[in-house]
């Protein structure tokens, strides 16, 4: 069986919510749509979104770093929003494993929101129904695209490419090998939900850097030596874990 | 959580519709014990169960308050093997169907036996639809209770014990809202009611009170290092990802103070449980017709409160990704 998914590289991402708003734009027109805002331009805004990205910080200061986490629907392998709902409007896809909501179905109870522990969900206030990340199976299925097209809005967006897209079934998939070679893992893994969707860990980068690589042997103008304007202080990998 | 006043209506209504029904119920098997005088069926219970099918269909329409779109409800019966939620909608209609068989055939009196038990036990139709009613009145309280005790991952919520206080809740404000109707329309029915309320009401009070206590001692399973999969003894979150609010931030939280929390908690256990047990046991020693209806309202209020702090109580996992603004 196919289980398509989303590996999304923690190192990587610079936390620049292009996977945000192009996940918006492509489904608020799309067949998921629409994602309404409430009270946009307002003090209070508020909306229907897919996918976040979230920040936070890891260690004491000043030895901190940031880390930027993009959280969307983990596609569970055994996904506890499915057998909850009354309506059988949310369901997983045989074919693909993507957990989908059918619209016409919903009755927007908000029982499977409560359901998922990520708070993956959200509903739709202005049309009433239950609202989640589709993986754009729209795009993904789609044959008229060309196949490099077909991939979630926000994977195509990343500039920094931090988002694998694959079926991390076939484990020659790109998404498998990133998993199994970058240590990639699951959120929560204690609730026996399986996500598919995985994450790769924060890793420290270092270089070995020797001695005659900083001071040329033939360096007649002794660069090297000459003293900097201002105290340089450490650089973020001198301080990351 | 954030507790919704729909559910809340919704769970302590058909709580007392239940409970009243199998009040009502009872009445007529210790009729049919001798213990207690036979009861004209018209009055009695034609008219209670029309009040008890009251009850339910305030609840029901207060559950329509809850669903984004009602009108499609009906679809709600499909998924019944596998969602609690399915089931309650199968079973709340068709209880409500027995609930108003049993009173018709009340109010026709069709209690001519259509056989005999053992040559001493005359079974006539009511008997018939009420003890499909009371069991269905039993199925309703764990459909409706199972909706939240099958959630795994909300500790406070997934335990027996949430099964076991919808059931002797509901029993206990059931047979308080009979005691207290007896005593209006003075049938000589209130003892029997009234102790049966104080006795549901004193087992609802050790039932709850285990819940709070085992809900008192609960650790959190859950943590930052999971939830984002980074092993550091110091993380906080900087950022949830947006600056206003979102459905995460609304559904989940109840946005009360502790001190607030504290205030409802000991106002429910004070009016659900000592309160209406000490004014029924004053209206027995005084033969007040009017204390076992300030027993039931006070014990209404209460639960009302209960059923809020039922839902706040329990700790959503997904509020660990949205401790911070900004
Ligand atoms: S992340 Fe939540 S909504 Fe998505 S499949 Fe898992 S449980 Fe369901
Ligand atoms: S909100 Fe919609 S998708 Fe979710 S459980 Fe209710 S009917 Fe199913």
């Amino acid at each position: 069986m196919t289980q398509l998914a989303l590996v999304i590289d923690l190192n990587v991402c610079v936390g620049c919510h292009a996977c945000v708003t192009s996940c918006k734009e492509w489904n608020s027109s799309g067949w998921a749509g629409p994602m309404p805002d409430e009270n946009p331009y307002g003090a209070d805004p508020s909306g229907v979104f897919f996918n976040r990205v979230q920040t936070y910080e890891v260690g004491c200061f000043p030895h901190t770093e940031t880390v930027h986490f993009p959280k969307s629907c983990l596609h569970c392998e055994d996904p506890p929003c499915v057998p909850v709902c009354p309506t059988g409007a949310s369901y997983k896809r045989a074919d693909n494993g993507i957990v989908l909501v059918d619209y016409d179905k919903c009755i927007g109870c908000k029982y499977c929101s409560w359901a998922c522990p990520y708070g993956a969900r959200e509903i739709d206030a202005q049309n009433k129904v239950m609202k989640k990340c589709t993986l754009c199976v729209d795009r993904v299925t789609d044959e008229s695209l060309p196949e490099a097209e077909r991939k979630p809005a926000c994977v195509l967006a990343c500039p920094t490419s931090a988002r694998i897209f694959g079926d991390i079934h076939d484990p020659n998939s790109v998404a498998s090998v990133a998993i199994r070679e970058q240590g990639g893992y699951q959120l929560q893994p204690e609730w026996g939900t399986q996500p598919a969707n995985h994450y790769l860990p924060r890793r420290r980068s270092q270089m070995q850097i020797h001695e005659d690589e900083l001071i040329r042997a033939d360096n007649p103008l002794r660069k090297e030596e000459v003293e900097m304007p201002i105290e340089q202080g450490d650089t973020l990998d001198d301080v990351a874990w | 959580m954030h507790p919704a006043f729909s559910v809340i209506f919704l769970t302590t209504l058909i709580g007392i519709g239940q409970g009243l029904f199998l009040a009502l119920f009872t009445g007529q098997v210790y009729a049919l014990a001798n213990l207690i005088p036979v009861q004209e069926s018209l009055g009695f219970y034609a008219v209670g169960s029309l009040i008890a099918l009251l009850f339910l269909v305030l609840g029901l329409i207060a559950s329509v308050f809850h669903l984004g779109r009602p009108e499609r409800a009906w679809r709600a019966v499909t998924m019944w093997r596998t969602s609690w939620l399915s089931r309650e909608v199968i079973v709340l209609p068709l209880f409500m169907l027995l609930v108003f068989l049993y009173g018709v055939a009340h109010f026709f009196g069709l209690t001519q036996p259509l056989f005999m038990v053992a040559d001493t036990l005359p079974i006539d139709l009511t008997l018939i639809i009420g003890l499909l009613a009371s069991m269905m009145a039993f199925a309703l309280f764990i459909c409706t209770a199972m909706i939240y005790a099958s959630l795994k991952f909300l500790k406070e919520w997934y335990t027996p014990l949430t099964v076991l206080n919808y059931t002797l809740l509901g029993l206990a404000s059931g047979f308080m809202f009979a005691a207290a109707f007896s005593a209006y329309v003075s049938f000589d029915l209130v003892s029997l009611f009234g102790i049966w309320a104080v006795i549901f009401t004193l087992l609802g009070a050790v039932s709850r009170g285990t819940s709070l206590a085992r809900n008192r001692a609960l650790r959190d399973k859950y943590g930052l290092t999971t939830a984002i999969g980074v092993r550091h003894p110091n993380m906080k979150q900087l950022s949830q990802g947006f600056m206003g609010g979102a459905f995460n931030t609304r559904e989940f939280f109840h946005g009360r103070t502790a001190g607030a929390l504290r205030l409802i908690r000991w106002f429910f256990l004070l009016a659900v449980f000592p309160i209406p047990v000490v004014l029924i046991a004053t209206a027995y020693a005084l033969e007040s017709p009017s204390l076992p209806i300030a027993a039931f309202a006070l014990q209404y209020l209460g639960l009302i409160a209960e059923r809020w702090y039922f839902f706040a109580e329990a700790k959503h996992p997904q509020n660990i990704y949205y401790q911070s603004m900004a």
